[in-house]
């Protein structure tokens, strides 16, 4: 019985670094008045790393920084600005990696190119032993 | 199929596997290898952004960008009351403030209370100690968690950021940067 009470206690109790979660971030767990902007910002939030739970996107998360983040997301639609505007405010600080929408640069130029490249080459081979199966007969 | 002129040489018939054989080292290579999680702020070498932080304390002045193009090298610490690391690395920013070193606090998403009460116990090495309570100011920073540390030359422009708390072993690296913006 003890061992009971302890554990429904032990359901009920606050962990120490609840406190950080006092978020003043007025966003965070709030969402916009307009349903038209909310869903801008929740499709936005969900293509957004967080940067502390790295698996998991900001619509996700309940680390403190993805409070943040939603805020800002939140706030700076509320303001008129694209999602794609923030997105970049964004990827001008942390890099393309706090964004799950894939970005064409230097760096990711082939994952864009080889399926066109790989498609060009099935198309050629198949081409060539079709008219070599015609040749045949 | 059968009646198809062999033209490729024979070794070509391993050549599928050797590809797949590649690419499953590929895999077990980027499997095994550790890679580095910490997500460095892309603001290295830019100039700061500007921003007007509350004072946290009262009683103590809260930071505005401003300060840092003062023309003498600055550091300035992302910390929070709430931050285990940020206990660790108490220390280190005691030695620093100690050896003349201008340290600038950004406290990320805390109350008065908890942050006397972390001060009290692990030294207090700030000069200006401003409040960022919903977090805007570490998202403009590029910060990607608590603590951190930036160096601020004398524009203001960030010339190396420190992701985690400053070990013993990490101070002299520090001086150095702190040297080097200096010049």
């Amino acid at each position: 019985m003890k061992r009971l009470i302890a554990l429904v206690a032990l359901a009920f109790a606050s962990p120490v670094f609840a406190q950080e979660e006092q978020s003043t971030a007025p966003y965070a767990y709030r969402q916009l008045d307009d349903p038209a902007q909310e869903t801008k910002a929740q499709d936005l939030m969900e293509t957004l790393r967080c940067l502390q739970c790295q698996g998991q996107s900001i619509a996700d998360s309940d680390a403190p920084i993805a409070g943040s983040m939603r805020s800002l997301v939140r706030e700076r639609i509320k303001a008129g600005e694209t999602p794609e505007q923030i997105r970049a405010w964004l990827i001008e600080r942390y890099g393309d990696y706090v964004s799950y929408a894939p970005q064409l640069t230097g760096l990711t130029w082939p994952l864009f190119a080889v399926p066109g490249v790989l498609i060009l080459i099935a198309f050629l081979l198949l081409r060539r032993r079709f008219s070599a199966k015609g040749a045949g007969q | 199929m059968s009646d198809l002129p062999a033209k490729a040489p024979r070794w070509a018939i391993w050549l599928p596997l050797a590809l797949f054989l590649g690419f499953v080292a590929l895999v077990i290579v980027g499997l095994y290898r550790p890679a580095d999680r910490n997500v460095a702020s892309a603001l290295v070498g830019k100039s700061m952004p500007q921003f007007d932080l509350p004072a946290a304390l009262p009683g103590r002045p809260g930071l505005d960008s401003k300060v840092l193009a003062n023309g003498k090298p600055h550091l300035v610490n992302v910390f929070a009351s709430w931050c285990i690391p940020c206990r660790v690395e108490a220390p280190q920013l005691g030695a620093l403030a100690k050896a003349g070193v201008p340290i600038e606090g950004i406290s990320v998403r805390d109350t008065t209370e908890n942050l006397q009460g972390f001060l009290q116990t692990n030294g207090d090495p700030f000069q200006r100690i401003g409040a960022d309570d919903d977090g805007k100011v570490q998202l403009a920073l590029g910060s990607s968690g608590v603590p951190e540390t930036y160096v601020v030359d004398g524009k203001g422009t960030i010339v190396y950021q420190h992701i985690g708390e400053i070990r013993p072993e990490h101070l002299g690296l520090l001086l150095d940067k702190l040297k080097e913006a200096g010049q």
